[in-house]
């Protein structure tokens, strides 16, 4: 029933009496054009559909999708600096970068200054500035509380206060980080920084944290994908080609874990794994260990991959799950009898089949995988946390950068969301189905 | 996959060994969730079994986690402010997801597959930066460690999981049954309420359980947006993890494990009716 | 169909009766937020549980202390202050009192003075108090051992904790670049007095890394004061650094057998802090001036084995509330604990504390 099937009648222009059927111009009861009728039902239709969703599509875009949209905006942005040094600001863009600024930046910074004290605001952009350059910390809050006293010549003065004044680096940063957007946040987030000569470089290697650290998480989802793949195909296998009875039945043991608390499920492999837990006394008691020589399984990447493994397989076994069983017995038994061995059969036919379910499965795991915090806060240790831990940590920690946080959410975010994307183009969301 | 009369030795082997491998994945599945119940009943504080749980002596085990789990006044409010959550939260979720879900599944919804990927959205954006934004979004406006932040934000990620099952529920629907209610007469409302509503409602009370549950079980996102008025369990139970894991947390998690069971019963139940009220023949 | 219905109702009814109970308050509660475990049960039989007492005035108690800084960054700029006192350590009142997070605090107004009339702000010990910080106690953070890993006798200094020949097992630490730094120094022979200048250059920081790369193998992180007598009870470490008050109580309530080694002990100090903005600031001075004063400061040394930071309290320590353990042998600042003591320089720290972080996570997620 769409359009277009029914626009050759009703495209004549005299309606009434034609005795010909086919070329019928079609009314109905109250004598409307049918064509406009029905248009005007499917306008209905589609408004009455929109209505339906538009309450919470609406409410998932004002209580989600803006809160993440201003969340990442702050990635970008740079009030600290920006802000509080006015007067330093409206004249650094003059001078040109090379060796020390003439003496009325230093007069401008020395009225910043004397303002920043009498506000409180110095202490924002000394934390800030200090973590680029650490030591401005020192010499810029002494020579603030001092800034009322200063005279000119305010260059001379403040160098003669502290010789910190004299890093050419320290103006170059201020001359670069007046601007109100900078992409600070996003070099530091991938392991950049600026040299002393104001080119992008990449960091030490001994200061590298985040780039590893995305990597590792996408190497640690794949591992733990492959795993769930690799212990939920049987498993939906077996499910698929079991008599449903007691298929449903052996099913609910992949429900329980998947309705299951996921911190229930974790503080389950705390008490498993820990050097006290459950199997490495089982180890000691049978003989395999000894009890000095407990093994270390928590706390660290093999934490991480066991307990985040179990708690994703649901999700691939479900979607395998859901394809298997639409697979006919009867293509295996043909390729059966066309002479093809088990395995060949399997290989070269059944496989294939499920390549969907796999595809879903897969995307699926990875994509809940990377974003995963929980598990890995509490049994991960330090080598088996992911990015999301890291971005916890800036959101709160002693050392919390919240900017550093957006931006390391956004570029996850990104990640995520192409993933999602794939996922979307491929498989399709609204074939999801739990259960 | 039964297992044919005239199978050769290899193919008998490769039958049992598969379905050793098998038990041996559903035990990985099913242990760990399996093993906490009788440390839960341990009399001494330790998470492992001790020689006198082992020879089922009965000094060996104890109620005394569930009398300290009972008796705390802190765990006894933050279980309230859990349920307190969890319930208002799905029931706002359930009644926008599934409104959500009968426009999506209208064959004139325009832009039906982006929408749905937007609808679908907060179940696939990690956690830590949904908490993360939404913690800036509501202090914003004076509502950090406030009810409504925090029931709010479980709408928006409860919501996804009912518009999942009510979809799919509505995908087995018979539309032709919408059309003999109408023809018979019914109007509009009646046709909801006697056909629509009875057929769906296994698919909005899976979808809502399943916002209840996801609810109860967030800690993230909520331990951004609660103080300590709105603690709820499961912000309590992850400190306590990461601090100083008392068998505590074991007898809550029991209860959890046993909740699960019986909402898992309750789901299995429902899809049974719901399958014979389509007149399908029962699992 | 019923038993729905009958379920509906029942989970309605609980909504609103909760929701009634939620608003159902009488005086305006106090958020306080510190550290947790058996700190926080000091803090709370000491000040908080005398202060509703006499006042009826409930406290809200919240364990965030170790995200104190982060928290009331975001709460005062987000213009909604939520916590009412903030337990932080010194060199956090630091840095938020220079971004200008914190209330500023005159002693002498906030503060009772001493029993014998010495105001507040010669009562304390030397160089505690802040601008923006009122210290309640004197901690130290060491290096504790289980006894039943070392029977012929544990690690006697900072050099033993890096000799894994001799001393086997696993060390837990905990997960900050503060503290560790300055002990790979000191057991790589920089004198103690030295430490802060070496550390404040890239060679003398390169050695402190260079030193703790030996130590790797062997170590786990901890992050949460409460977490060292775990990890030592449950074997997980046989060494820990911890706070000397936690081994305390793990000591003398659980009756472990952990040994304390003074050695190089770090100690600094923890207080209260105030938000900027806070609402009800004449609730808040009031819960302060009864928590800081001289007898109260001595009552927590009932609970834990942390020094008052009232020179007036010291006289006033006593035995321990739950097993009549005298409390002073156990006082980091006791003569024979204090010896080899190294001050935390909290200035260091706000100064190359954020460039030492990055390099600290660089390092551990190496």
């Amino acid at each position: 029933m769409t359009d277009t099937a029914m626009s050759g009648p009703a495209s004549f222009a005299d309606a009434g009496r034609v005795r010909d059927p086919s070329a019928a111009p079609l009314t109905t009861a109250d004598g409307l054009p049918l064509k406009a009728a029905l248009r005007r039902s499917q306008r209905r239709l589609r408004l009455q559909a929109v209505l339906l969703v538009l309450p919470l599509l609406l409410f998932i875009f004002v209580t989600f999708a803006i809160p993440i949209a201003m969340m990442m905006s702050r990635s970008v942005q740079n009030p600290e600096v920006s802000e509080f040094p006015p007067e330093t600001a409206a004249v650094i863009d003059d001078w040109d970068g090379e060796g020390l600024p003439g003496e009325e930046v230093f007069a401008a910074m020395a009225r910043d200054l004397a303002t920043g004290q009498e506000n409180n605001t110095v202490g924002r952009v000394t934390a800030r500035i200090n973590r680029e350059i650490p030591g401005a910390r020192g010499f810029m809050l002494g020579t603030a509380r001092e800034a009322a006293t200063l005279q000119p010549p305010y260059k001379e003065a403040m160098l003669a206060a502290n010789k910190g004044w004299g890093n050419e680096r320290y103006w170059r940063l201020l001359k670069r980080e007046t601007r109100s957007i900078t992409p600070a946040y996003y070099l530091l987030a991938l392991d950049y920084e600026y040299d002393s000569n104001g080119a992008i470089v990449k960091r030490p290697a001994n200061y590298q944290v985040y780039q590893p650290l995305f990597l590792r998480t996408a190497w640690m989802s794949l591992v733990i994908t492959g795993l769930t793949i690799l212990l939920g195909y049987p498993v939906a296998y077996l499910l698929a080609s079991l008599p449903l009875r007691t298929s449903n039945l052996l099913m609910i043991l992949v429900l329980l874990p998947f309705w299951t608390s996921l911190l229930v499920r974790t503080s389950a492999w705390i008490v498993l794994l820990q050097q006290q837990g459950v199997i490495n006394d089982l180890l000691v008691f049978s003989g395999l260990l000894g009890d000095g020589s407990r093994l270390r399984m928590i706390y660290n990447q093999t934490g991480t991959i066991v307990a985040m493994t179990h708690v994703l397989l649901p999700f691939m076994i479900l979607p395998l799950y859901s394809v298997m069983k639409t697979i006919s017995p009867s293509y295996m038994r043909a390729a059966r009898s066309l002479g093809a061995s088990n395995f060949r059969a399997f290989v070269t036919v059944y496989l294939p089949m499920t390549i969907p379910g796999i595809a879903a499965g897969t995307l699926l795991v990875f994509i809940l995988a990377v974003g995963y915090y929980i598990t890995p806060a509490l049994v991960g240790g330090d080598s088996g946390i992911f990015i999301s831990n890291l971005i916890a940590e800036n959101m709160r920690g002693t050392g919390a950068q919240v900017r550093l946080a957006a931006a390391l959410s956004t570029l996850l975010l990104v990640g995520v969301l192409l993933f999602y994307w794939l996922f979307n183009k491929i498989v399709g969301v609204d074939r999801l189905k739990f259960g | 996959m039964s297992l044919p009369a005239y199978a050769g030795p290899g193919e008998r082997a490769w039958y049992y060994g598969f379905r050793f491998i098998c038990a041996l994945i559903f035990l990985f599945l099913i242990f760990p969730i399996v093993v906490i119940v009788p440390l839960s009943f341990n009399a001494l504080p330790y998470f492992t079994f001790t020689e006198a749980m082992l020879s089922l002596d009965p000094a060996g085990y104890s109620l005394r986690w569930y009398n300290a789990l009972l008796g705390s006044e802190p765990w006894m409010s933050s279980i309230r402010n859990s349920l307190f959550i969890a319930t208002s939260s799905s029931i706002i979720a359930t009644f926008l997801g599934t409104l959500a879900a009968l426009g999506l599944s209208r064959p004139q919804m325009p832009a039906r597959g982006l929408i749905t990927a937007i609808l679908i959205s907060p179940m696939i954006v990690p956690l830590i930066i949904t908490a993360a934004a939404l913690f800036a979004f509501y202090a914003r406006f004076q509502l950090g460690n406030s009810f409504f932040a925090i029931i709010m934000s479980h709408v928006v990620l409860g919501a996804p999981f009912v518009v999942i099952t009510v979809t799919a529920a509505l995908s087995n629907f018979d539309q032709s049954l919408i059309r003999a209610s109408q023809s018979l007469g019914a109007d509009g409302v009646t046709t909801f309420r006697k056909v629509i509503v009875p057929l769906l409602l296994p698919g909005i009370i899976a979808g809502g359980l399943f916002a209840f549950i996801t609810s109860l079980d967030e800690v993230v996102v909520v331990s951004f947006l609660s103080g300590p008025a709105q603690t709820p369990m499961t912000v309590r139970m992850f400190s306590g993890l990461r601090e100083e894991i008392s068998p505590t947390i074991l007898a809550l998690a029991t209860i959890l494990v046993a909740l699960s069971i019986l909402l898992l019963t309750v789901m299995e139940l429902i899809r049974r009716r719901g399958e014979k009220m389509r007149g399908m023949s029962p699992g | 169909m019923r038993l729905l219905k009958s379920l509906a109702l029942a989970s309605a009814a609980s909504v609103v009766a909760i929701a009634g109970a939620a608003i159902a308050q009488d005086k305006q509660p106090l958020t306080i937020v510190s550290w947790g475990g058996a700190y926080s049960m000091s803090q709370q039989k000491a000040y908080s549980e005398p202060y509703t007492a006499k006042t009826g005035i409930k406290i809200l108690n919240e364990d965030k202390s170790n995200e104190a800084l982060a928290g009331v960054r975001s709460q005062v700029e987000a213009g909604q202050v939520t916590w009412d006192i903030v337990d932080m350590l010194q060199s956090d009142a630091q840095r938020a009192c220079e971004e200008g997070l914190l209330q500023k605090i005159n002693p002498d107004e906030w503060l009772a003075p001493a029993p014998d009339g010495t105001p507040a702000s010669q009562d304390f010990i030397e160089g505690t108090l802040g601008e923006c910080f009122i210290p309640q106690i004197l901690y130290a953070t060491l290096f504790a051992y289980d006894t039943r890993d070392f029977p012929n006798g544990g690690p006697q200094t900072i050099a033993d904790i890096w000799d894994v020949q001799k001393f086997p097992g696993t060390r837990a630490l905990e997960n900050i670049p503060q503290k560790n730094l300055e002990w790979a120094l000191i057991a790589d022979g920089v004198p103690a007095e030295e430490v802060y200048t070496v550390l404040a250059t890239e060679e003398g920081q390169d050695r402190a890394f260079k030193k703790l790369d030996e130590l790797k193998p062997n170590i786990i992180w901890w992050t949460q004061g409460a977490q060292p007598p775990q990890l030592l009870a449950d074997g997980e470490a046989a060494i820990a650094t911890a706070y000397n008050g936690r081994i305390f109580s793990a000591q003398v309530d659980e009756k472990q057998p952990f040994k304390i080694m003074w050695d190089r002990q770090m100690f600094e100090v923890d207080g209260w802090t105030i938000p900027a903005g806070v609402k009800n600031e004449a609730g808040v001075k009031d819960y302060i001036f009864f928590a800081t004063d001289t007898q109260r400061l001595a009552d927590q040394s009932k609970y834990i084995a942390y020094a008052p930071a009232r020179k007036s309290s010291i006289p006033l320590v006593g035995k321990h509330e739950a097993t009549g353990e005298e409390m002073l042998p156990h006082m980091p600042t006791q003569e024979d604990n204090f010896k080899t003591a190294v001050r935390f320089d909290t200035d260091f720290w706000a100064t190359y504390g954020d460039a030492l972080e990055e390099r600290w996570n660089a390092w551990v997620n190496s």
